[in-house]
């Protein structure tokens, strides 16, 4: 049995859990989804990709929390140690993937981006380096998002809904408060058909002069890598990738961006993917339509001449 | 209070990756490391909690037979009261699992409040430490950390979700928190002060084993993915390169 730990948040389930279910139905031995919430038996009617469903609904799991759930996600799975557990390599994935594997002694493997029942990829190293893992028996994958296709595992039905109760959680030493919306930025970088996006191949901020031009040039709008909004040198409403936003534009213009998974989750779906990087071996290649290993320095002015 | 903050040294991803002979990991031998990015994040967030309300910093790292002494005399120079060496088995790769073990022995004897790691490093295929740590030392965890608020014997966190969405937590103390990435940009030092910290400070030694731990599954083949549908890389000068990059941009009608 495949089981697929389905991920939502405000009543929506997420992607990655369409991309899981879709790939657990080709692995042949039956797909079982575990629903953790508060009333949330409505979503079952979207898990059609699944044979069955586990559901479990308690007040203490309306909102994510990482100790109520991995708490909760042991207790049902307990047992299971010959079954392969899916998770989504997210933010919440990343306390329930290490939480289960801890609490059941079951093997893990992280960054995954394809899996049988004998080997697991996974993308390591900034997406430089694969890793092919020999599994027998039992395993906990947990998955990046991206690496299968969601409308495979995006099927209306109901299968048969198994309802579970929750261990105590009543004395959680994690308590979840509130969630926070993210803050409106000066651009909506979703909405651009040309995206110039610049990483830490910049230096510095000053520098990003060298990018602006580019992007006034084209009238496109100015987004980014992760280390950019972490230096404070943009805002967060201009990052792209797993903790910024989803981006599809008809252009989009890499430069000075390695192309890490993280990265690389935001933006493959772009329609045109033009990388500029040093690093011939630069994971950013693999995704990109057109590449070159010049300087930016040297190029970037170089496309503003010309414009 | 007391925080403890792990740090690890990872291969710098700027330097080409060569493979081992039988290619089931990196050649290490001509690899160049260095603190991981995020660790540099935690630690920050750990001195940022000292200079707002005082709290004792211990910085520790296994024992990896590299460069690790300069990686703790620099988180002394930047405000670590103390730096600790874990000494045993620990050259080459060490799972986190392994990691969690080790570690997991050495912690209680530190008396942390608060454990501190970074979010995840760029070679933990069996998963990031902070949780494995936290389940090791029987602490609460939250990852993927971008505020700590602390008050009392407790923290207000933020968890970074996609989209820019944040989840709110109280969590209590003890606990152990992956960091994404400290309020602050990490603080700079100067080699000269890190030159000090190496007169001025003693590495303490713990050893620690985490025999038989390890990732419970076997790499079986390294390699550099497949660029099969990679890019068409552009040739020429950088005029050239430049005139087909407008080419190519105009030809999608922009
Ligand atoms: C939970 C989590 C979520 C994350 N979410 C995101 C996210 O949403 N978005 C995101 O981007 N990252 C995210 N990250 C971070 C991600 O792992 C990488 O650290 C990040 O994407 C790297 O950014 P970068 O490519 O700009 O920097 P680097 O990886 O440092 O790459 C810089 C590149 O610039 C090139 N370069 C240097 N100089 C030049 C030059 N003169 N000319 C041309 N090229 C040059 C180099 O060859 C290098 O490839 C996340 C990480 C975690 C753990
Ligand atoms: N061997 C180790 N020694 C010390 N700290 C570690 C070790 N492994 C992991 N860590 C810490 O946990 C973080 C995440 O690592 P990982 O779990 O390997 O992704 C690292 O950046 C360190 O903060």
């Amino acid at each position: 049995m495949v089981y697929v730990i389905v991920e939502h948040i405000k009543g929506q389930i997420e992607d990655i859990t369409f991309e899981m279910l879709g790939k657990a139905k080709t692995m042949g031995s039956g797909v079982t989804a575990v629903l953790l919430g508060d009333g949330v038996d409505t979503l079952t009617g979207q898990l059609g990709a699944a044979d069955a469903v586990l559901l479990c609904q308690d007040p203490n799991l309306a909102n994510f929390n990482p100790e109520a759930f991995c708490k909760t996600l042991a207790s049902i799975l307990n047992g299971k140690n010959d079954d392969i557990i899916m998770v989504g390599n997210t933010s919440m994935g990343m306390e329930i993937g290490p939480g289960l594997s801890a609490a059941l002694g079951m093997p893990l493997i992280s960054y995954v981006t394809d899996l049988s029942d004998t080997s697991v990829t996974s993308a390591l190293y900034g997406g430089k380096m694969s890793v092919q893992s020999g599994v027998s028996g039992g395993y906990i994958a947990s998955v990046m998002a991206g690496s299968f296709s969601a409308d495979d595992g995006n099927i209306s039905g109901s299968p048969g809904v198994e309802t579970v109760s929750a261990p105590d959680l009543s004395n959680t030493k994690v308590r979840f408060t509130r969630l926070i919306e993210p803050e409106g930025g000066d651009v909506d970088i979703t909405q651009h058909d040309v995206l110039v996006s610049v990483g830490r191949g910049i230096q510095n901020e000053d520098n990003l002069e060298v990018v602006q031009e580019l992007a006034d040039k084209l009238s496109a709008a100015l987004s980014c890598s992760r280390p950019i909004v972490d230096n404070k040198w943009l805002s967060k409403s201009r990052q792209v990738g797993k903790s910024g936003l989803k981006v599809k534009p008809k252009v989009y213009i890499a430069v000075g961006i390695s192309g890490a998974p993280e990265h690389i989750e935001g933006m493959k779906d772009a329609e045109c993917i033009i990388a500029i990087n040093t690093d011939e071996n630069a994971p950013i290649f693999d995704y990109a339509h057109y590449g070159t290993t010049e300087d930016l320095f040297d190029v970037v002015p170089a496309i503003c001449e010309r414009l | 209070m007391n925080i403890v903050v792990v740090i690890k040294q990872v291969p710098d991803l700027v330097e080409e990756l060569e493979l081992n002979d039988t290619g089931t990991d990196l050649d290490r031998e001509w690899l160049k490391f260095k603190v991981n990015e995020f660790d540099d994040h935690a630690l920050e967030a750990a001195l940022l909690i000292k200079d707002a309300q005082g709290a004792n910093v211990t910085v520790v790292a296994l024992d990896n037979g590299l460069d690790i002494d300069k990686a703790l005399y620099a988180a002394a120079a930047k405000g670590a009261d103390r730096v600790v060496k874990v000494t045993g088995d620990f050259e080459g790769y060490v799972s986190s699992h392994a990691a969690a073990k080790a570690l997991g022995a050495v912690i209680p004897s530190l008396g942390a409040d608060l454990v501190l790691t970074g979010v995840q490093a760029v070679d933990d295929r069996d998963g990031q430490l902070a949780v494995l740590l936290a389940h090791q030392l029987g602490m609460a965890h939250v990852t993927v950390v971008t505020d700590i608020n602390v008050s009392g014997s407790a923290a207000t966190v933020h968890k970074e979700y996609g989209g820019g969405m944040i989840g709110e937590f109280n969590v209590q103390f003890p606990a152990v928190l992956g960091i994404q990435a400290a309020a602050e940009t990490p603080r700079y030092v100067p080699v000269a002060k890190v030159r000090r910290a190496m007169k001025d400070t003693n590495i303490d030694e713990i050893s620690a084993d985490a025999a038989g731990v390890d990732a419970g599954t076997e790499v079986q083949k390294m390699y550099k993915p497949e660029t099969g549908s990679g890019a068409e890389m552009l040739s020429g000068s950088a005029e050239d390169i430049a005139s087909r990059i407008v080419e190519i941009i105009r030809g999608k009608g922009v």
